[in-house]
């Protein structure tokens, strides 16, 4: 019950940009996916969640979605890009409604509402969507995503959230909200893939972390494991040192290194 | 509805509202009806054939020619071609994510344009058996011919690897438009005195030559095709988000692309051969619609039906009673009243939000 990359290939022209790389995501947990510019994150996201010729093979839930129909999986994971264009003046909550019709809990009708609310927008849910800001519109995004995987265990098989940079337009405040939101969509049994440029909520919020370079995974593990000196100066080609404070045991990470 | 609600307010649901519609404009298409069997060069009294005919008194000669033979035929053509303009419109405005699109642009517009005039100008060229063949209707059934091929090559140029590039087929629909204009600008001057005025009307639009062989040969893939496009709501809801997006939540994407690019060709070309270029219904009747009911297209595509079929029979009836007992070519209505309301559109919701 788990969802599992293999060997997984993609080539833009004669540009590889993932060269055979394995991830196994476990439910319960939430797997960040870290790296520099152009290491292949979105695109290894973009694989399994079937949105671009891949070879190699992703299984889901121990099926192999190249198997599996668009409803099939919709209702098995939601995917929640890193930017929207809405093409016509939809209100907030008929976007959010749009997840609805494609996951398991289309008759509850309540449930839109209640994942406006829990990114903090319930207020806006007769807006416009086009008048909402970045940050905003990522958030109203993220309830429609919430709808359509509401109940993160479902006949006792986990469901999947597959998150591309959710927080890369939040303020710190929303980006700990929306990482928090993961984080129990996990612990409530669910499985979480999120694609991620920060390296501090990284550490924060994620129990496995695997470091894309060059199309190739550089290093699969916890945040202890793998988010040290070492690696990530490799994987990102600067000098970074990882701080561990005595109190929260958490790691961090300073820049400052890179400067010196 | 204000677009600033209070925090209290319950969540809105603007389908309701939309569908709330529904009735509103059938009853308006229906009244439209009343007043095309009622206006036009011969006063014939609705309300008196109908007691007749209640009665069951036999009407004249002369009123079952004007009713059942010119004015019923004509009615039902309007329906059809309101309605299959207007949801061609909405589907490739949804489809292209773009609120400009109409039917033109997948080349319908210039293939039949380029098939009428073929038929027209080289039509005399033809072997008899093959006019013979179309029972007479060479024009629209080049027409057809014509809107339907150029839709097909388009979906194959633009179509790899089973994936449609909507993109790349409004770049080739350019190109076709532009080869299909310059292809009929040459038969243009080859043509004579009379041809050149068949083709103007033509292109114009007209629903004078409306008749039961027309509503027949026409209405089946009229009705099919827009009966398929009535289906695509849920999926250009979910197309609205970006194709990658509307797969994620489970829609087939190429299937409705597909779907959408087949019905929009079989209702546009047939609508396209027997009433010539009516141009705007397809463009004004879905906005109008959007302004005032929303975007969901799982009510908007009816309510552009009940609209198109309700404004082209008045267009319609317009045409015919302006210069009794001559008509004007129904495409100038359309165009004299849809632009200046397009503009209007275009200025009020200038700067405000995305179209």
């Amino acid at each position: 019950m788990s969802l599992i990359a293999e060997n997984i290939r993609v080539s833009y022209g004669p540009r590889e940009a993932l060269r055979g790389v394995d991830l196994t995501a476990a439910p319960g947990e939430v797997t960040a996916i870290v790296g520099p510019n152009g290491s292949g994150k979105s695109t290894l996201l973009g694989a399994i969640t079937a949105s671009l010729p891949f070879r190699g093979r992703v299984r889901l839930n121990g099926r192999d979605i190249a198997a599996m129909k668009p409803w099939d999986l919709a209702a098995k994971r939601a995917v929640l890009p890193q930017a929207s264009r809405l093409a016509f003046p939809f209100k907030v909550i008929e976007v959010v409604r749009l997840g609805l019709q494609s996951g398991t809990a289309g008759d509850r009708p309540e449930v839109p509402m209640q994942a406006l609310a829990r990114v903090g927008l319930a207020h806006y849910a007769n807006r416009t969507f086009q008048e909402l800001s970045g940050g905003e519109a990522q958030r109203v995004m993220l309830a429609r995503v919430l709808c359509q995987v509401w109940a993160p265990v479902e006949d006792g098989q986990p469901r999947w959230l597959l998150l591309d940079e959710p927080v890369s337009s939040l303020d710190i405040a929303h980006q700990l909200q929306v990482m928090a939101i993961a984080r129990d969509f996990a612990r409530a049994g669910g499985g979480v893939i999120a694609v991620m440029h920060d390296l501090n909520l990284t550490a924060l919020f994620s129990d496995r972390v695997a470091v894309l370079a060059e199309g190739q995974c550089l290093a699969f593990g916890t945040p202890p494991e793998v988010l040290t000196d070492e690696t990530l100066s490799r994987a990102y080609g600067c000098a970074l040192r990882v701080s561990a404070p005595p109190p929260a045991g958490v790691p961090y990470i300073l820049p400052h290194a890179a400067t010196a | 509805m204000s677009a600033l609600c209070d925090v209290e307010a319950p969540p809105c649901d603007p389908l309701a509202r939309a569908r709330a519609l529904h009735w509103l404009l059938a009853g308006g298409l229906a009244l439209a009806a009343m007043a095309s069997l009622q206006v036009g060069a011969v006063d014939v009294s609705l309300s008196a054939m109908l007691a007749k005919l209640v009665q069951g008194e036999a009407l004249s000669q002369m009123e079952r020619v004007v009713l059942l033979d010119i004015r019923l035929p004509r009615l039902a053509m309007g329906v059809l071609v309101g309605a299959a303009l207007a949801v061609s419109g909405a589907a490739m405005q949804g489809l292209f994510r773009n609120p400009l699109a109409d039917p033109g642009i997948v080349g319908v517009g210039a293939g039949a344009g380029l098939g009428a005039i073929l038929a027209i100008v080289l039509g005399a060229f033809l072997p008899v058996w093959v006019i013979d063949l179309t029972g007479n209707q060479l024009t629209p059934f080049a027409a057809f011919l014509g809107g339907w091929g150029s839709t097909i090559l388009l979906y194959r140029v633009s179509t790899r690897h089973g994936r449609t590039s909507v993109a790349t087929m409004l770049l080739a629909g350019i190109a076709l438009g532009a080869l299909a204009g310059a292809l009929s600008g040459i038969l243009v001057y080859i043509a004579d005195d009379q041809q050149l005025r068949d083709l103007t009307f033509w292109g114009l639009g007209s629903l004078a030559g409306a008749s039961w062989a027309k509503v027949l040969s026409a209405g089946p893939l009229i009705v099919l095709s827009v009966g398929a496009a009535l289906m695509l709501g849920r999926g250009l809801n979910g197309l609205a988000l970006g194709e990658a997006t509307a797969a994620h939540i489970g829609i087939d994407v190429q299937r409705m692309k597909s779907i959408a690019i087949l019905a929009v060709a079989g209702a546009t070309g047939a609508a396209v051969a027997v009433s010539g270029g009516i141009g705007f219904i397809g463009i004004v009747v879905p906005h109008l619609l959007r302004l005032a009911s929303g975007p969901d297209h799982r009510a908007l595509l009816l309510n552009s039906a009940l609209l198109g079929a309700t404004l082209l029979i008045l267009a319609d009836v317009i045409a015919r009673v302006v210069i009794a007992p001559a008509e004007l070519p129904i495409g100038i209505v359309t165009a004299v009243l849809g632009a200046p309301v397009f503009l209007w559109i275009l200025l009020k919701r200038r700067g405000l939000v995305e179209l």
